[in-house]
């Protein structure tokens, strides 16, 4: 079952890489513009052995790791705070609800502005974007926490706050964990942009950008690769910890994985 | 031990409890019964101190129920929503003891034994949702158990298991509360179990609930599921409760005994 599934993922991918090279080398596409499929996987290739591409990897890789970091130690006991606490939730609501629809691509300007330091720049941006889907999720997992589970704990003399850390939080762990993913994937995103739009010393973004003025379309869509490539594979990995942390809620809501 | 005196509760318009008063004293197991809907479980809530009731008084050892009473533990039908998915049957049965404040070491020994007594002492790795409904209900029991309250709560606790466990449930019940010598307030809508199981039943009227009558038993302590069925004192009060939860009006001489 899991393994007829990868192998179909595999296939499509293969059946999609073939006919993008097929096309290439039928010349309906001018490979100044977008290079055949096999140039790119080769010039994605040289890059493992580019020392300034790994440099600029490593950057941004950082970047992300610390803006994640930083989003979760903001996010989660914001969202925390905002579910135990409905009025206030309700008095942040309108706000949240007006910033968040707001690209975060757009903030970047002004982050821009605020911030000298580029590694300071990308985890403030990653953050702001980021912190969105955990605190939703946050707040709505904790308003779903089955009031009996609390009340047991309650009915042996728990006060609110043990109730919070004992009951609601370990209730709400999966859909947090949800959260974070998905904030995960949103600050790669948000990492390259920043360094697209903001430049910089090293990054993806910025070797992407002068491999796009130095003409080297395989390079920087090589880069792009990788960068997409990382994005899987962190999701992968997160769903991985997920499943091995939270059998207990597969078990339970009868999640056939 | 228990005393509720005059017990009124009203969701809004809405009079659930009308008046209930009801005593139990030390070591006695009091069953209240009642058409589904009475406001059976409202009682224990406001026993409980979960919620606060209109009017009217509990006292627990002669302490008012103003908050939370720290001697006290209640075991409620929802087995599989009141333990913890994520901890396994030990570490379920052992976080009510923090508020003992026990060291981790005291915590783990004192769950092996609540376990052990419920006959679940090879079961204290397993996860609630690696057990039978029977099983995770006699980890619940066992985790009012460890926690060794004076007064045991219990909401329709056999009412979502199958009958031959909910048998087995009832006599480990009966043990388990003769051996620790805990009073006992145990909720039900089952006439034969609020017979088999109780010292005393308690009868409640339909919604307003008021005390339709409290009956002892007296079938002695040690109970058996198919002598004790047998007996005609326990088909004789059966009956009688049966009719009062139905409406009737009692035919024996023991009524609204305060």
């Amino acid at each position: 079952m899991e393994h007829a599934r990868v192998l179909r993922g595999v296939a499509g991918v293969a059946g999609f890489l073939a006919a993008a090279e097929v096309v290439g080398a039928t010349g309906l596409i001018d490979d100044r513009f977008l290079p055949r499929m096999s140039t790119i996987l080769r010039g994605a290739a040289e890059l493992l052995v580019d020392q300034e591409f790994l440099a600029d990897a490593r950057a941004s890789l950082a970047a992300w790791g610390l803006g994640l970091l930083l989003t979760v130690a903001v996010s989660v006991p914001a969202g925390l705070a905002l579910g135990a606490l409905p009025p206030v939730e309700r008095a942040v609501r309108p706000l949240i609800e007006f910033l968040r629809p707001i690209p975060s691509v757009a903030i970047i300007p002004l982050a821009i502005l605020i911030f000298s330091d580029n590694l300071h720049l990308r985890v403030a941006v990653i953050v702001y974007a980021a912190s969105w889907p955990i605190v939703i999720n946050t707040i709505y997992a904790l308003r779903d926490v089955d009031p009996l589970a609390k009340e047991t704990l309650r009915s042996f003399g728990f006060g609110p706050m043990s109730v919070l850390l004992r009951v609601a939080l370990p209730s709400a762990a999966p859909f947090i964990a949800t959260g974070i993913r998905v904030a995960a994937g949103t600050a790669v995103i948000l990492v390259v942009s920043a360094e697209l739009l903001a430049g910089g010393a090293e990054g993806i973004g910025i070797y992407i950008t002068e491999a796009a003025s130095g003409n080297r379309m395989d390079l920087m869509l090589g880069a792009a690769l990788w960068a997409g490539l990382f994005g899987v594979l962190s999701n992968t990995a997160l769903v991985a910890v997920e499943r091995r942390l939270f059998r207990w809620h597969d078990v339970r809501t009868g999640a056939a994985r | 031990m228990l005393e509720i005196t005059d017990l009124v509760h009203s969701y809004g318009s809405h009079r659930v409890l009308d008046g209930v008063s009801i005593r139990a004293a030390e070591g006695e197991l009091v069953c209240v019964v009642g058409p589904s809907g009475c406001g059976k479980s409202t009682l224990l809530r406001s026993v409980a101190g979960l919620i606060r009731p209109t009017g009217g008084r509990v006292l627990i050892g002669g302490q008012p129920v103003d908050r939370i009473p720290d001697n006290l533990a209640v075991v409620f039908q929802d087995y599989s929503r009141s333990l913890y998915p994520w901890m396994t049957a030990a570490n379920n049965v052992a976080l009510p003891l923090r508020r003992r404040g026990l060291d981790r070491r005291r915590r783990r020994e004192a769950a092996t034994a609540a376990l052990d007594q419920v006959g679940l002492a090879d079961a204290a790795d397993k996860y609630p949702w690696e057990m039978s409904g029977g099983m995770q209900q006699r980890v619940s029991i066992a985790r009012a158990l460890a926690y060794r309250p004076s007064l045991l709560l219990m909401d329709e606790p056999f009412g979502s298991v199958d009958a031959q466990t909910r048998e087995d449930l009832e006599d480990l019940v009966l043990r388990v509360c003769a051996h620790h010598g805990m009073t006992t307030l145990l909720i039900t809508h089952d006439i034969d179990e609020s017979v088999y199981v109780g010292d005393r039943v308690v009868v409640l009227t339909r919604s307003p609930a008021r005390v339709a009558a409290d009956l002892p038993v007296g079938l002695g302590d040690s109970r058996d599921q198919i002598a004790t069925r047998q007996l005609d004192a326990f088909v004789r009060l059966r009956a009688e409760v049966g009719r009062l939860v139905r409406g009737g009006s009692s035919t024996s001489t023991v009524l609204e005994k305060h």
